[in-house]
C-alpha cells in the first residue's frame, strides 16, 4: 500500500526490430514516385520484425528495457497492460504472456487494451489510476504493435513494428506525470473487422475531422486546465502517423519546431501504431534534461486523444545509461527488398 | 419571350464538408439565396435542383422532396440529371417553366456531397456513371483515362505539350487563391503541377479537378419583376444547350466537343453577341485539357491552339479573356451538380463589381460553359446587367 501522493514514470523501455525497408521500395514496386510520396509523409523508412517476432515478444523486449532502467525487480510489477491492435490471439491474452516473460506473474493483474493507436497510453492512464488510488505501487504499461498495411494501401508506407514499455509508480521517479486527460469521440475513421486481416480507412478523413481535430482539443484543453502554454513546454511529443501531422499540429498550437523534432522518430522507422507516441516520449526523455517539462498527446483512430504533462526529474540521466536509447535501435538496421518484406510480413500465402 | 432575372444568389464554401450533409449544406444556400434576394419562402412557386448521382454519394434518391421543405419552401419540386451539367440543366428547366407561364418564381439549387463515400474508388466509379456504363466504365474506363485519350489525342494532332496544359492549371490556382470560396486557395508553380503523380497518362494529379462537397442556390424570376427583389438584377440573356454521344469512340473527333460548339452558337445567337463581346467566362475544366479544348471550341483562339493560349498569359485575369476567375473547377472545386450554379453565381458576382480581389474589369457580358460527361452534354448561357 502506497502512502505517496505522486505518479510518474518510473522507467522507459523500448524496442525496434532491425529490419527496415525504404518507402521508395515500396513506391518502385506500386508504379509511385518514391521521392515524391517519402516527401509528402516525412518518412524515409520503416521497420519490419522478423519472421518470428511478434506483439508480444517486442512487448517483452521493451518490458526488459523498462524494468532495467526503473531498477525495480519484476515481483512489484503489480499490473501488466499491453495496449495494441495486432494481438497474435483474438482470444487469449498478450498480457499475460509477457507478465509471465518478465517474471512479473503471478500476483499481477494483467489485461490487453485495443485503442487502435492509443491503448498504449490507456494503459498508462490505467496504471495511473492503480498508484494514484493506491492500490499498487507499480505497474507496467505497453504500447507494441507490429502493424498491418494492405498491399498497395497508402498505409504500406508506413506500417511499421516497434514497442514501449513504461514502468509507472510513485516513488524514484525519473519524470512525474502531473496532469491527464482525454478528448473521446465516435469517429469512424479507421477500422478492422473481426476476421479481416488488413484495416480499412477513410483516406482524407482520417485528416482533419480525426487526426487533427482530437489531438489539438485534446492539447488545448489540457493547456487550457492547467493553465499552461507552448512558452511553458520545452518539449511536445504528437503520436507521429507521419512527420507531416505532428509538425502541422505543433504549428498550429503553437509550438516552435525545434520542440517537435526530437520526438519524431517516424521518420527512419515508420507508424509504430500504439507505440507511436510513446516512442516519440522516450526519444524525448533521452535527450531532456531534469525540470523540462513536456506536453504529449496520443492518438487512437475511432477516435480519442490522451493528453499528460510530464517533468523531467534529476537522476534521469544516469538511469538511462540502463538501456539503449531510441536512436541506438534506430541505427542498428538491416534493410530487406519488397519480396524479403512480405516474407516476413506474412503476405506470401502458400 | 420576356427575359429571366437572377435575383439572389447563395452557396456554402466548396470542400471536404464532413460535418455537415446534404440537406445542411443545401440548407445554407437556400437560406443565404432567400435572404440575398429579400423574399419569403411562400413566394417561391417552384423549385428545381440539379444533383447528379445523391443515389451513389450518399444513398438518398428523391432529393427534391427532402430539400426544399427541410428549408421552409414547399413549392413543388423537380430534381434534373445530366452529370456534371445537372446544375445548369436545372437552371435552364426552370427558365422554360417561368417563360412557359406556370410560375413567376423558381428556386434553383445546385448540390454534390462526394465525400461521404469512403473509398476514392467508389468516387471514380460514380463518377464514372456519366460514361458509356457498356462500353466505358463497364471495361474499366474511368473519366481520368477517358480525358486522358481526349489529351493525348490533343497532343498526338496538334503538338501540344504538359507544360501546356500545366499553365491552366497555374492559372486557375492563381486566380482560386482571390476566391475566400474556393477549396484551395494556394498558388501552384508549373514544376508542382509538371511533377505531381501520373493519374492516367498524360494526365497528372494537378490537370484534375478535386472531389468536393457544395451546394449553390439563385432565385430567378421574370424581368418585369426583378426590381422588387433587387436594384441591381442579373439577366440570362443567351441560352443553349448541346448533346453528343455519350462514348468518345462513337464521335468523328475527340480533340473537340459537338456538344459545345452547339450550345455556344444558340446561346450567343439568342443573346445577339459575338465571340469579341465575351468579357469573361467560366468553364468546365474538369481537366485542364476540357478547359483547352473549350477555349478552341468556343472561339477564343484557332482550333489546335487552345494550350498556347494559355501558356501566353491570354487567359489570365483581365487579359486578353478573364477565364476561370474563380479559380475554376479546378481550384475551386468541382461538387459535381453544383459545379453549372457556382459558375452562374460567379457571374453574378463578377457583372455586380460584388467579386472582391479577383474582380473582372471588363464586366458587361459574362458566360458559362457547364460540362456533362466528357463533353455528351453541354450548356452555356450568357449575362448580362440590365443597364
Amino acid at each position: 500500500m502506497s502512502h505517496s501522493k505522486e505518479v510518474g514514470i518510473v522507467g522507459y523501455g523500448v524496442y525496434i526490430p532491425r529490419f527496415r525497408i525504404k518507402v521508395e521500395e515500396i513506391a518502385r514496386i506500386w508504379g509511385q514516385p518514391g521521392e515524391v510520396v517519402s516527401k509528402a509523409l516525412g518518412v524515409e523508412e520503416k521497420s519490419i520484425p522478423d519472421m518470428d517476432e511478434d506483439t508480444i515478444t517486442i512487448s517483452v523486449e521493451a518490458a526488459r528495457n523498462a524494468l532495467k532502467m526503473a531498477e525495480i525487480l519484476p515481483d512489484d510489477i503489480e499490473a501488466v497492460y499491453v495496449g495494441s491492435e495486432s494481438h497474435p490471439y483474438a482470444v487469449k491474452p498478450t498480457a499475460t504472456i509477457v507478465s509471465e516473460a518478465i517474471g512479473a506473474a503471478p500476483i499481477t493483474t494483467a489485461a490487453d487494451l485495443e485503442f487502435a493507436c492509443k491503448a498504449g497510453t490507456a494503459g498508462v492512464q490505467m496504471c495511473m489510476g492503480l498508484v494514484k488510488s493506491k492500490s499498487i505501487n507499480a505497474g507496467l504499461a505497453i504500447g507494441a504493435d507490429c502493424s498491418q498495411g494492405r498491399p498497395g494501401d497508402a498505409l504500406e508506407y508506413t506500417a511499421s513494428a516497434g514497442a514501449c514499455a513504461l514502468v509507472i509508480g510513485n516513488h524514484n521517479l525519473i519524470a512525474s506525470i502531473d496532469h491527464t486527460e482525454s478528448f473521446t469521440t465516435d469517429t469512424p475513421d479507421f477500422w478492422r473487422r473481426e476476421g479481416a486481416t488488413y484495416p480499412s480507412h477513410g483516406g482524407r478523413f482520417t485528416g482533419e475531422p480525426a487526426y487533427f481535430k482530437h489531438v489539438t482539443r485534446a492539447a488545448e484543453n489540457i493547456m487550457y486546465n492547467t493553465n499552461t502554454t507552448p512558452d511553458d513546454y520545452e518539449y511536445v511529443v504528437f503520436h507521429e502517423p507521419n512527420s507531416k501531422f505532428p509538425l502541422a499540429t505543433a504549428k498550429k498550437l503553437g509550438f516552435s519546431k525545434e520542440k517537435v523534432m526530437p520526438s519524431l522518430a517516424v521518420k527512419w522507422i515508420g507508424n509504430t501504431y500504439s507505440a507511436s507516441s510513446m516512442i516519440g516520449l522516450a526519444a524525448t526523455l533521452d535527450v531532456a534534461k531534469a525540470g523540462d517539462k513536456i506536453l504529449m498527446i496520443s492518438y487512437g483512430s475511432g477516435s480519442g486523444s490522451d493528453a499528460f504533462t510530464i517533468t523531467v526529474r534529476e537522476g534521469i540521466a544516469e538511469r538511462r545509461k540502463n538501456i539503449p536509447t531510441v536512436q541506438d535501435y534506430i541505427d542498428n538496421k538491416q534493410y530487406l527488398d519488397y519480396s524479403f518484406y512480405t516474407k516476413h510480413r506474412g503476405k506470401i500465402k502458400m | 419571350m420576356e427575359k429571366i432575372a437572377i435575383v439572389g444568389v447563395g452557396n456554402t464554401k466548396i470542400g471536404e464538408w464532413y460535418e455537415n450533409s446534404l440537406r445542411g449544406l443545401t440548407d445554407i444556400a437556400i437560406t443565404k439565396a432567400l435572404e440575398s434576394a429579400n423574399i419569403e419562402p411562400k413566394e417561391i412557386e417552384s423549385s428545381f435542383i440539379g444533383s447528379m448521382s445523391p443515389g451513389i454519394f450518399n444513398q438518398q434518391e428523391h432529393i427534391s422532396a427532402l430539400i426544399g421543405p427541410h428549408s421552409g419552401v414547399g413549392a413543388p419540386a423537380l430534381r434534373v440529371e445530366s452529370a456534371c451539367a445537372s446544375g445548369s440543366q436545372a437552371m435552364r428547366v426552370a427558365m422554360m417553366a417561368i417563360n412557359a407561364g406556370y410560375y413567376d418564381t423558381a428556386l434553383v439549387v445546385g448540390v454534390e456531397k462526394m465525400t461521404d463515400l469512403i473509398d476514392i474508388g467508389d468516387v471514380t466509379t460514380a463518377l464514372g456513371t456519366a460514361s458509356d456504363g457498356e462500353w466505358e466504365l463497364g471495361v474499366g474506363a474511368t473519366f481520368p483515362a477517358l480525358f486522358a485519350l481526349m489529351m493525348r489525342a490533343h497532343m498526338h494532332k496538334y503538338g501540344s505539350t504538359l507544360e501546356e496544359f500545366a499553365s491552366v492549371a497555374v492559372k486557375n490556382h492563381d486566380n482560386g487563391s482571390l476566391n475566400p470560396d474556393a477549396q484551395f486557395r494556394k498558388k501552384v508553380s508549373m514544376e508542382t503541377v509538371m511533377n505531381s503523380r501520373i493519374i492516367a497518362d498524360p494526365i497528372r494529379l494537378f490537370d484534375c479537378s478535386p472531389v468536393s462537397d457544395g451546394a449553390a442556390a439563385i432565385i430567378l424570376t421574370k424581368e418585369s419583376l426583378a426590381k422588387k427583389y433587387t436594384d441591381d438584377p442579373v439577366y440570362i440573356t443567351g441560352t443553349g444547350a448541346g448533346t453528343d454521344h455519350i462514348a468518345l469512340h462513337q464521335r468523328p473527333d475527340i480533340t473537340t466537343m459537338e456538344s459545345a460548339k452547339r450550345a455556344v452558337k444558340t446561346a450567343f445567337d439568342m443573346a445577339k453577341i459575338k465571340i469579341k463581346d465575351v468579357d469573361f467566362i467560366e468553364v468546365h475544366d474538369c481537366f485542364t485539357i476540357a478547359e483547352v479544348i473549350t477555349l478552341e471550341d468556343v472561339g477564343f483562339c484557332k482550333k489546335g491552339q487552345g494550350g498556347k493560349f494559355s501558356l501566353d498569359g491570354e487567359t489570365a485575369l483581365n487579359s486578353t479573356i478573364s477565364v476561370n476567375p474563380s479559380g475554376g473547377l479546378k481550384a475551386k472545386g468541382h461538387p459535381v451538380g453544383a459545379t453549372g450554379i457556382y459558375q452562374v453565381i460567379e457571374v453574378f458576382h463578377q457583372l455586380r463589381n460584388e467579386a472582391g480581389k479577383r474582380q473582372v474589369k471588363k464586366n458587361d457580358i459574362g458566360v458559362t460553359h457547364n460540362i456533362g460527361g466528357s463533353g455528351a452534354t453541354c450548356v452555356v448561357n450568357v449575362f448580362s446587367r440590365g443597364d
